[in-house]
C-alpha cells in the first residue's frame, strides 16, 4: 500500500500532467502567433500550388476552423480541442486531401516502433554491458580505447552522424553498400516471406546502425562512469578482500547498482531519443512517422504534424511510464518503502 | 598562466582549442570576403577546387570558401543567442527553484522535466511553420534557446540545494546579508563552471539543432549557415553528381566544431571540479 501511495501515484499524476502541459501548448502555439493560422496555412497550400477543386477548399477552411476551434471563447475552444483528441480525431491531411490523420499515422507507426524498439534495446543491453566492464576494467586498453571512441561520437548530432554514414556507405562518393533511400525495395510487396524480410532488414540497417551507435555511446560514456564511481565504494573493496569472484562481483553488486541511474536516466531521454529517430527517418527516406514528417512540413501540412506531434507527446509520456514502472524490478527498496 | 599551462596538459584541450581557433578565424575572414553572400553567380558554376577557388565553387555560382566563412558566422551568432538566452532562463529557474523551494520548486521543477519529455523538435517545427516568413538568426536563436534550458535548470537547482545546506548561508543570513546578495555574490562563482560547461554544449546543440532544421527548410535559407550551406549541396543532388568539396565542407566543419567544443567543455570542466564530469552526465 505505501508502495502504491508513495511510488505509483505520484507517477501516474505526473504521466497526466505532463500529457495535459504538452497538449496544452500545441493548443497554445497556433493562437499565440498574431495571424491567422487559417488563412496563413491556405496561403501555404496556395504557395505550394496545391490544386484544390472549390468544394475542397471551403471544406479544408471549415475542418481548419473548427480543429483549431476559432469559435467561441479560449476555454470554448480548449474544451472542443480535448474533445477531439478524446476521439482521436485529428481531422484531415491537407496534403493527402482525403485520406484521416490517424490513417497516415497508423500506416508509418510500425516502421518507427520497430526501429525504435529494436534500436533502444540493443543500446541499452549492450551499451549497459560493455560500459559497465569498461567501467569496472578502467585501466585496460580496450576500455581506454572505446572511451576515446565514445568521445568522438558522442557530441554528434543525430542528423551529423545519419548523413555521414550516408555518405561513407551508401552514396557514390565512397562504398555503395546499402540503399541510399526508403523502407523496402520499390515495388516490393510487403509480406511475411524472407526476401522481404530481407529486404526491409537490407534497407535499415543504416537508420538502425546510426540511432544504435549514438545511443551506445550516450549509454556507455554514462554507464562507465556511474561504475568507476560504484568501484570506489567500500562494499566493492570489502567483497574483493573477502574473495568473492570478479564474474560476481561485476555482474551481481557494481553492474545492478549502476543500473538503477541508468533507467531513470533511460526514461527522461526518450523524448531525445524519439526525435533521433525522427531525425535519421528523414536523413534515410525510411517510411515511418519521421518520413511522414518530412513530407508534412514540406508540403505545409500543419494538421498532419499537430497529429504526429500529440500523438507523439502520448506514445513517449506513456514508453516512460512504463520504464518508470519497471524501476521496483531493478531497486527492491522500492518495494519495501 | 598556470591555468592555461595545466589545461595544455590535456590533448583534448589542446585539439579543441586549435580548431576552435581555426573556426574563429574563419568566422572573421568573413569581413574580407570579396563576393557579397546574398548574390548568386558571381563565379562560375561547379568549379572544382583550385588556387583561385580554394575549394571549389556550387551549383549557384558561389565561392564555396567564402560562403563557408559567413556560414560559420552566422551559426556562431544563433548559437550563441540561443546558449546565453539559454542560460539566462537555466540560472534563473535553477536558483529560484533551488533557494524557494516548496511549491515553487515543485511547479519550476515539473515544467522542466515535461520539457525534457516532450518531444520539443516536434513544437519546434510547428513552431517555425508559423514563423517562417519572420524568420532570421536572433528570432532562430531566440527559439532555440527555449529547447535546452530544462537540464541544466535542473543541474543548477541541485547545486543551490547542496550550497544552501552549507554553513556559510546561514553565516549570511545571520549577518544580514540580503537573498538577491547571498545568490549573485556567493552562490554564483560556485556555479560558473558548470554554467560555463553546459553553455559550451548548448552552443553546439544549438548548431546540430539549426542544422536539421535548415534541412527541412524551416530557416531562411538565403542565410547561409552550416545548415542552409548542406542544405543547397543536397537540393542541387551534389553527391550524386560527385561534387563532394561541395557537399564535404559544411559536414566536415560541423564534425570538427561538434567535436572541438564538447572536447572543450570536458576538459575544461574535468579541471575545474573532477566531480561536474559525473554531475553533467546526470549520474
Amino acid at each position: 500500500m505505501i508502495f502504491l501511495k508513495r511510488y505509483l501515484i505520484p507517477r501516474l499524476i505526473q504521466y497526466i500532467l505532463v500529457i495535459w502541459l504538452g497538449i496544452t501548448i500545441v493548443f497554445l502555439i497556433p493562437r499565440l502567433i498574431p495571424n491567422d493560422p487559417v488563412m496563413r496555412m491556405i496561403s501555404e497550400m496556395r504557395a505550394r500550388g496545391s490544386t484544390l477543386e472549390p468544394g475542397a477548399m471551403d471544406g479544408i477552411i471549415r475542418d481548419l476552423t473548427e480543429m483549431y476551434g476559432l469559435e467561441g471563447s479560449w476555454l470554448d475552444q480548449y474544451w472542443a480541442f480535448w474533445g477531439r483528441l478524446f476521439r482521436g480525431d485529428f481531422g484531415v491531411s491537407f496534403f493527402n486531401f482525403p485520406t484521416r490523420v490517424n490513417q497516415l499515422i497508423a500506416t508509418a507507426m510500425p516502421w518507427t516502433l520497430g526501429l525504435l524498439l529494436t534500436t533502444t534495446a540493443i543500446t541499452t543491453i549492450v551499451g549497459n554491458i560493455v560500459g559497465g566492464l569498461a567501467g569496472y576494467y578502467s585501466r585496460k586498453t580496450w576500455s581506454r580505447v572505446l572511451d576515446a571512441i565514445a568521445m568522438v561520437i558522442r557530441p554528434l548530432p543525430y542528423y551529423i552522424f545519419a548523413f555521414s554514414l550516408l555518405l561513407l556507405f551508401a552514396s557514390t562518393l565512397v562504398f555503395r553498400w546499402f540503399p541510399l533511400t526508403g523502407g523496402a525495395s520499390l515495388g516490393a510487396l510487403p509480406s511475411f516471406t524472407w526476401p522481404y524480410i530481407k529486404n526491409v532488414l537490407w534497407h535499415s540497417f543504416l537508420p538502425a546502425l546510426s540511432l544504435t551507435v549514438l545511443g551506445g555511446a550516450v549509454t556507455f560514456q554514462t554507464m562507465k562512469l556511474i561504475v568507476q564511481n560504484v568501484n570506489a565504494e567500500s562494499y566493492v573493496q570489502y567483497a574483493k578482500l573477502g574473495g568473492v569472484t570478479e564474474g560476481r562481483i561485476v555482474g551481481k553488486y557494481v553492474i545492478r547498482n549502476a543500473l538503477l541511474p541508468q533507467i531513470t536516466g533511460l526514461a527522461l531521454s526518450l523524448g531525445q531519443i524519439f526525435s533521433g529517430a525522427l531525425i535519421t527517418e528523414i536523413v534515410f527516406g525510411y517510411p515511418g512517422l519521421g518520413g511522414l514528417l518530412y513530407r508534412a512540413i514540406v508540403n505545409g501540412d500543419y494538421n498532419l504534424i499537430m497529429g504526429i506531434t500529440v500523438f507523439a507527446i502520448v506514445g513517449i509520456s506513456t514508453a516512460m511510464l512504463i520504464v518508470d514502472l519497471t524501476y521496483p524490478l531493478f531497486d527492491p527498496r522500492v518495494r519495501y518503502y | 598562466m598556470k591555468i592555461l599551462g595545466d589545461l595544455f596538459r590535456d590533448y583534448r584541450f589542446i585539439f579543441s582549442f586549435i580548431v576552435l581557433l581555426v573556426i574563429l578565424i574563419l568566422a572573421i575572414l568573413s569581413i574580407f570576403s570579396p563576393y557579397d553572400p546574398t548574390l548568386w553567380n558571381v563565379v562560375p558554376r561547379d568549379m572544382r577546387p583550385s588556387a583561385e577557388y580554394w575549394l571549389g565553387t556550387d551549383s549557384n555560382g558561389q565561392d564555396i570558401f567564402w560562403q563557408a566563412t559567413f556560414a560559420i558566422r552566422n551559426s556562431l551568432i544563433i548559437s550563441l543567442i540561443a546558449g546565453l538566452v539559454s542560460r539566462v532562463i537555466a540560472i534563473l529557474v535553477g536558483m529560484v527553484a533551488g533557494y524557494v523551494g516548496g511549491a515553487t520548486d515543485r511547479i519550476l521543477m515539473f515544467i522542466s522535466d515535461s520539457l525534457l519529455v516532450i518531444p520539443l523538435f516536434l513544437v519546434f517545427v510547428m513552431l517555425a511553420m508559423l514563423v517562417r516568413e519572420h524568420m532570421n538568426l536572433v528570432v532562430l536563436g531566440l527559439m532555440l534557446s527555449l529547447l535546452t534550458w530544462p537540464w541544466d535548470a535542473r543541474l543548477i537547482r541541485s547545486m543551490i540545494l547542496s550550497l544552501r545546506e552549507r554553513e556559510f548561508t546561514k553565516t549570511a543570513i545571520l549577518s544580514g546579508t540580503g537573498t538577491v546578495r547571498l545568490v549573485l555574490n556567493e552562490y554564483m562563482p560556485f556555479t560558473m563552471p558548470l554554467i560555463f560547461s553546459t553553455l559550451i554544449n548548448n552552443i553546439g546543440f544549438a548548431i546540430g539543432l539549426e542544422i536539421t532544421l535548415a534541412i527541412i527548410g524551416l530557416v531562411d535559407l538565403m542565410t547561409p549557415t552550416l545548415g542552409t550551406m548542406l542544405n543547397w549541396a543536397l537540393f542541387y543532388q551534389s553527391t550524386f553528381l560527385g561534387r563532394w568539396w561541395w557537399v564535404l565542407t559544411p559536414v566536415v566543419l560541423s564534425l570538427f566544431l561538434f567535436i572541438a567544443l564538447y572536447w572543450q567543455s570536458v576538459s575544461i570542466s574535468e579541471y575545474l571540479d573532477p566531480r561536474t564530469r559525473i554531475q553533467r552526465v546526470g549520474a
